[in-house]
């Protein structure tokens, strides 16, 4: 246990692992903490703790010092975009930069084909890709980027509030998929408001943004 | 033909006319009275100043004098360049990437003009040197200025969607690509709309001064031609190399997007 930080240790006997020691976020103790493929590590702060930037620094969004390992492979070892291929980060206001969604899938057949399933799974249609995105619905713009970002198969899911916004029964479909992913032995780290689906999903918590207790000390400090 | 010369008593005259400007100003309340009166005297002085420094140059003929009055255009001219931008990036960059692109190309191009076209002897012979250098990095720097402007507001504005794009592993020259083709769009079409319309909106300023100076029209014309190329061609170098600094100061070596370098909006 590292006096200065958070440990922690989920599935370590799982083959995907990632590691993370001593992250760094402005405002927190460095973060040190580990998960195993299939576990899904639930992240627990208030709003503007530090979570959606303990994401991005993990997916190497923002600059962030400590060491982030998938593997044993550190991400400064290799290129930014083979990192984020692996370590994909999926933001709570997703956007996008095409007309309709296909036009933002990559072109490959196999990912054209896992894009359909993964829409059909996520309650929406095949046809729905082909729309003029400013047409859909703010819940349907949120699925579709939840599916584009699963299309390539990361190993690595960073979710930041991944059901946010959406109605029950979508919501329903998205924890779904979360877990099929899971069982297929992806690492999903998870931040989101709702406690139920945290409590459902994650078998472990990390706690962050809360100040530890101040140490209890047979020696006083000398002024 | 020949050519007149005016006196100081003309440009009392032509300045009489800035009397309506200041009149208009003042009739409608427009507060422009002080700033018309400043922006007259200063392009007097500046002007007045340039005409001499140029006569000494152009006396001596010589090389350093020469690159000395270049380096001193550049100088000015990124500077104004650089204080008109809304957004610019922080620290001594934004300076060299607002004028650096500019005065490459715009030294290569009055190069191959000076030793290749007009065949000047020397060939950094200042009368033909230092007008063509200005005109074409004033052009350039206009256009790199556009680049600059636009792939920082754009990069600003799409924040979100550049980001998305760099998460799912793309390269910070894809995910930036769309903003950097309408940044490269709106630094060439400026000159592309100058060089459609030349001639028939207005006779071009160096055409114009040409004829006044008493040459042939057909031959001013085909200076004319020759400059509007050789800005054209400044322009496109100095334009793309804006645009891949840009991004790649606006991105870091590991694909992110950083904003933070940009200075706070001036408004």
């Amino acid at each position: 246990m590292l006096a200065s930080g958070v440990q922690l240790d989920v599935g370590s006997r799982t083959r995907a692992i990632l590691r993370a020691e001593h992250i760094k976020i402005e405002g927190l103790s460095p973060l040190s903490f580990q998960v195993g493929g299939g576990e899904c590590l639930a992240l627990e702060a208030p709003s503007g703790a530090g979570k959606t930037r303990l994401l991005r620094a993990l997916a190497d969004l923002d600059p962030s010092t400590g060491r982030v390992f998938v593997d044993g492979a550190e991400r400064s070892e290799m290129p930014a975009t083979a990192w984020r291929a692996m370590v994909r980060y999926v933001s709570a206001e997703p956007a996008w930069w095409t007309g309709t969604a296909r036009d933002a899938l990559p072109a490959k057949k196999d990912q054209q084909t896992r894009a359909v399933r993964i829409v059909s799974a996520l309650g929406l249609t095949p046809a729905d890709l082909d729309k003029d995105l400013a047409t859909l619905s703010t819940g349907q713009r949120h699925r579709l980027a939840l599916a584009r970002s699963l299309v390539d198969d990361p190993r690595v899911l960073l979710l930041d509030e991944p059901t946010t916004g959406l109605d029950p029964a979508s919501a329903a479909l998205v924890e779904e998929l979360i877990r099929y992913r899971l069982l297929s032995g992806s690492i999903v780290i998870l931040a989101s408001h709702d406690a139920a689906l945290r409590q459902r999903l994650a078998r472990a918590r990390l706690q962050i943004g809360k100040r530890p207790p101040p140490q209890q000390s047979a020696f006083r400090a000398q002024p | 033909m020949s050519y007149v010369q005016l006196s100081t008593f003309d440009l009392v005259l032509a300045s009489l006319l800035l009397l309506i400007n200041g009149a208009i100003s003042f009739g409608y309340r427009l507060n422009l009275e002080k700033g018309i009166a400043i922006a007259a005297v200063r392009m007097v002085l500046q002007l007045a100043l340039i005409a001499l420094l140029l006569k000494v140059v152009f006396a001596t003929d010589a090389f350093w004098p020469t690159l000395l009055f270049a380096l001193l255009m550049l100088a000015a001219t990124v500077y104004e360049v650089a204080s008109h931008q809304s957004r610019r990036i922080a620290g001594w960059m934004g300076y060299a990437l607002a004028g650096g692109p500019p005065f490459v190309a715009g030294l290569v191009t009055t190069l191959f003009a000076v030793v290749a076209i007009i065949g000047a002897d020397p060939w950094y012979a200042p009368r033909f040197f230092l007008p063509i250098l200005g005109m074409i990095v004033g052009n350039a720097l206009a256009g790199a200025g556009l680049v600059l402007d636009t792939l920082a507001d754009g990069a600003s504005r799409d924040r979100q969607a550049i980001e998305a794009r760099l998460a799912l592993g793309q390269s910070r020259f894809v995910a930036l690509q769309d903003v950097m083709r309408r940044a490269v769009r709106a630094g060439m079409l400026p000159i592309l709309s100058t060089m459609s319309t030349a001639g028939i909106v207005a006779i071009p300023g160096m055409m114009t001064g040409q004829i006044l100076a008493g040459a042939d029209p057909a031959e001013a014309a085909k200076y004319q031609v020759m400059i509007l190329f050789l800005i054209a061609g400044a322009t496109g170098l100095a334009v793309l190399a804006a645009a891949f600094g840009s991004v790649m100061l606006l991105t870091d070596e590991r694909h992110r997007l950083r904003l933070d370098r940009l200075e706070a909006s001036k408004g």
